[in-house]
Parts: structure tokens; sequence; C-alpha cells
């Protein structure tokens, strides 16, 4: 167990900000799932909330923000300490990126309900899942600083990767055999990317975590094998 | 940059009891050595080892090697007056010699180690003021008491003393910690102009200190020297968990 600051008020300003981060972390997760439930559900309520919820996003992110500086300039912060807040000042921008993704989903959805269904989808709440799952993962390593966690969420990152290709190639026949769906297929195409992107960036949060925990930076290292497959 | 100072193997013992434990430290020419660590640790009792002033205690013994340019300090033949000369040493008080004028009080050092004659002397007291600083706000009063000047200004002025002797390495024990903060960044800025000349090793209980003022760091820890690194490496992710607790605030 991490040993207490000798200063208890600085033990409490930093575990404010780790509290700040779960939270944000957590309304990510619910915009993730909502946005594509908005999907499959064919609910444009839902992806209409989803979009309200970024607002909280981007208060909590300059919030944190605020707070990480004002423990820079109070305290001083050295060694694990500072790996932490500098960590947290990243994993800020990196959340409120993810809510810009899950917006640019509920966007899309919203198009999309406008029109009849494609088909049946399956393999896009998959991705969602294995995103959503990646985001938390990735903030769980950081609140107990779990290298091996970290390490397994830039793991999945591979499954996921090849989950949108699948999806991308299977869009594409859509389009080739019936180019009247072009329209919906580019756009469910766009919300497969950017499910992509919110892992690449539970990726990088990920790779920060270790950092924080071994001080040795891995990122623009060669990619690990997958542990996601076949579960 | 080669290794000014070397220490090999040093123990301080005091009677029986072993204040510092086999500490080996390169004190890196022309760049400023920190040594950190809780009261007690033996910070103070290394510094001292290395101008050999436990040599005036009688239940005092040093073994190991002190290394002034390959040569050891603590050698047979070596002359300890000779040494405090090229090694000088700055206290945690100012202490200025309180019966003598400012201009004395520079080129006290340089007198025990000579005659200068007065062309010299004033030469000598003008350049080492000028050196911290002081210069500008002194110089109409030279001949006034030394105690008449603030904290910060005696201890700039006792720094000047010691840098009148022309020694090449400088001690310094707790130099700030009499000070207020607008004294101690100024002294912190003449640290940081020294060792364009001299090689400095510093004992700060302030670690902002030594992560501002070092380019190296040593944490003694029981009389132990736990870990030794740039100071750079130090503060934002040592090797050993016991130097984190410490710099991070978690010693309980
Ligand atoms: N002159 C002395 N006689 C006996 N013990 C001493 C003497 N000087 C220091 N010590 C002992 O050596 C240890 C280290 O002291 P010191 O070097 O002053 O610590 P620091 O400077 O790190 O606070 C302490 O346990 C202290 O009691
Ligand atoms: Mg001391």
């Amino acid at each position: 167990m991490e040993r207490e600051h000798i200063v208890k008020q600085y033990d409490t300003e930093l575990n404010e900000i780790r509290e700040k981060l779960l939270e944000m972390g957590g309304k990510v997760e619910m915009m993730i799932s909502n946005s594509v439930k908005a999907l499959v559900d064919r609910d444009s309520e839902l992806a209409d909330q989803t979009i309200i919820l970024d607002h909280e996003i981007n208060h909590l992110e300059v919030d944190t923000d605020e707070r990480c500086l004002e423990v820079l300039a109070r305290w001083q912060p050295t060694a694990r300490d500072l790996r932490f807040i500098t960590l947290a000042l990243k994993i800020v921008t990196d959340l409120e990126r993810i809510g810009d993704q899950c917006v640019s989903i509920a966007t899309r959805v919203k198009e999309l309900n406008e029109e009849p269904p494609l088909k049946p989808y399956i393999d896009l709440p998959r991705l969602a899942e294995a995103s959503s799952i990646m985001v938390k993962e990735a903030l769980d390593a950081f609140v107990r600083g779990d290298e091996q966690l970290a390490m397994k969420v830039c793991n999945d990152d591979q499954f996921v990767d090849d989950l949108n290709i699948q999806i991308q190639r299977e869009l594409l026949t859509f389009m080739m055999e019936d180019p009247s769906t072009i329209t919906r297929a580019l756009k469910l195409n766009y919300i497969s990317k950017y499910l992509e992107r919110i892992a690449d960036h539970s990726t990088n949060v990920a790779e920060m975590v270790i950092f924080m925990v071994k001080g040795k930076d891995i990122r623009h290292t060669s990619a690990p094998q997958s542990t996601l497959e076949g579960q | 940059m080669g290794i000014k100072l070397k220490l090999e193997g040093v123990n301080v013992f005091f009677g029986n009891n072993r204040a510092v434990k086999d500490v080996n430290i390169d004190f890196h020419a022309n760049m400023v050595t920190a040594i950190i660590g809780p009261s007690g640790c033996g910070k103070s009792t290394v510094l001292r080892s290395i101008n050999r002033m436990h040599d005036m205690v009688p239940s005092a013994r040093v073994t190991g090697k002190i290394l002034l340019d390959q040569t050891d300090i603590y050698e047979k033949n070596a002359d300890p007056v000779s040494i405090r000369r090229r090694i000088g040493m700055v206290f945690q008080k100012p202490n200025p010699f309180p019966a003598m004028s400012i201009y004395d009080n520079v080129i006290a050092g340089y007198k025990l180690n000579g005659r200068a004659n007065r062309q010299e002397s004033d030469e000598i007291v003008e350049g080492s003021l000028k050196r911290v600083a002081l210069w500008d706000e002194v110089k109409d009063r030279l001949k006034k008491s030394a105690m008449e000047l603030s904290g910060g200004q005696q201890q700039r002025l006792c720094i000047a003393r010691t840098i009148a002797v022309r020694p090449e390495v400088i001690l310094m024990d707790e130099p700030c910690s009499a000070l207020d903060p607008i004294a101690t960044a100024k002294i912190e800025e003449l640290i940081n102009e020294l060792k364009e000349q001299y090689t400095v090793a510093i004992v700060t209980h302030n670690m902002q200190q030594a992560a501002r003022v070092s380019d190296y760091t040593a944490f003694l820890y029981l009389g132990e020297l736990i870990e030794f690194d740039r100071t750079g490496k130090i503060f934002t992710n040592p090797e050993k968990k016991h130097t984190e607790d410490y710099i991070t605030g978690r010693f309980g």
C-alpha cells in the first residue's frame, strides 16, 4: 500500500484529482455505451443525452486541470507525485477527446436513425464494449498504479484494431452490392473509426500509467500481442 | 568533466558510534553536489570529514579515502592547513568575526595563510566582495563592523571570506537555513555562479533547494549513502523507494 504524505492535505488534494478523473472516466464510459445503444435501439433521444453529457466532461476537464496546476504550484511535487500530476494532466486531455468522439458517434447515430436500418448491429456493439472496457481498465490501472493491467490495455488495442478492419470490410461489401447503402455504410464506417480512436486514447493512458509506475517510457515502441482475442 | 573530489569507503566514528558508513561519493569538478537526508543522518559529518574538521574532535576517527585530485587528504604527510585552504567551508549560521570590520573579515583567512601587502589586500577584498555581489552594498562602509550587515549580507560576507583564500572546493553546511527567502535566492544565485570556478558541495535540509541548485544529489540515511545520481533523475525518478519516500515527503 502507498505510504501517506506527512502533510495530510497533500494526500487529500491528490485524491481529489484521482476522484475527478474517475468521475470523468465513468461519464465517458456511459457516453460510449449510450451512443451505441442509441444506434441499436434507434433512440435519438438517448443520442441527444449523450451529446449533452459532453458539457459535463468539458467542465470536469477545466476543473481537473486547475486542480493539477494548483498542486504543482503549492506542493512542488517530486518523483512519483510529479509523474502522477503530469500524467493526470495528460489523461484529462485524452478523456476529453473520448467525449468528443462520443459526440461524433451520437451525431452520426441521429442521422442514421432518420433512415431505415442497414443491418442488425453485432460487431459495432462488441467494438463499443471493448473500447469502453479499455477506458475503464486504463483508469483502474492509473488509480491503482497497476502496471500489469495497463499492459493488458495496450495489448487489447490490437483486438480493437482488427475488429474495426473487419467491420470496414463488411461495410464495403454492402456498398459494392448495393450502392444505395453507401451513405449509411459510410456513417457506420465513421462510427467504427471513432470507436477505434477511443481505444487509442485508452492505450495512450495505459502507456502513460506504465511510465508513471516504472518511470520508463514505452511510447512509440512496437505493439505487443493481443489478449482479448478469442474471449 | 573530471572528478575533483572522491570519497571512497569513508567511515566516521565518534568513539564506538559509526556515524558515517562506507560512503562513496564522486564530486564532479565545477558542479554542485547536494547532500540531503533527515536530521542526524550524517550530512554534516560527511562534509566536515572533507576538510579534516574532525581532527579537532578527540573521539572522532575517519577511515577510508578522501581524494582531492587523486591525493588522499588523510595521507600521513598531508597538511591539514593547506587542505583547508584548498577546501573552504561555509556554515549554517553566518559567522563573521564580530570584532572585525567588513574589510578585515574578508581578508582574515587570506592573512592566516601568509602576508599580503596593502594593494594586494585591497584587490582581494574588492574582488571577493564583487564575486558575492556584496561590493555595491558595502563599498562605502568597509571599515564598519561586519555585525551591522543583515543576515543575508553576513552570509555572503562569509562566502567572500572563504573564496578570498582562493580555494578549489567550497563546502556549505545548510548555508541558507538562517536566511529569509530573498536572501536565500541570492545565495542560490551565487552558488550557480561559483560553480564556474569552484567545485561546490552543499548540505541542505531543503529538498527544493537541492533540486534548484545542484547538479548531483546524494541521499544519506542513517549514515549510509542510499542513492547518488544526477539531480534531475533523483527528483523525477529515483531508483530507490527509500529515496522517493523521502523526497516526496512520505517519511513517517
Ligand atoms: N562531535 C560529535 N561527537 C559525537 N557524535 C557526533 C558529533 N558530531 C556528530 N555526531 C553524531 O553523528 C551523527 C550524524 O550527525 P550530523 O552529521 O550532524 O547529522 P546531520 O548533519 O545529517 O543532521 C549523529 O548521530 C550525531 O549525534
Ligand atoms: Mg547538519
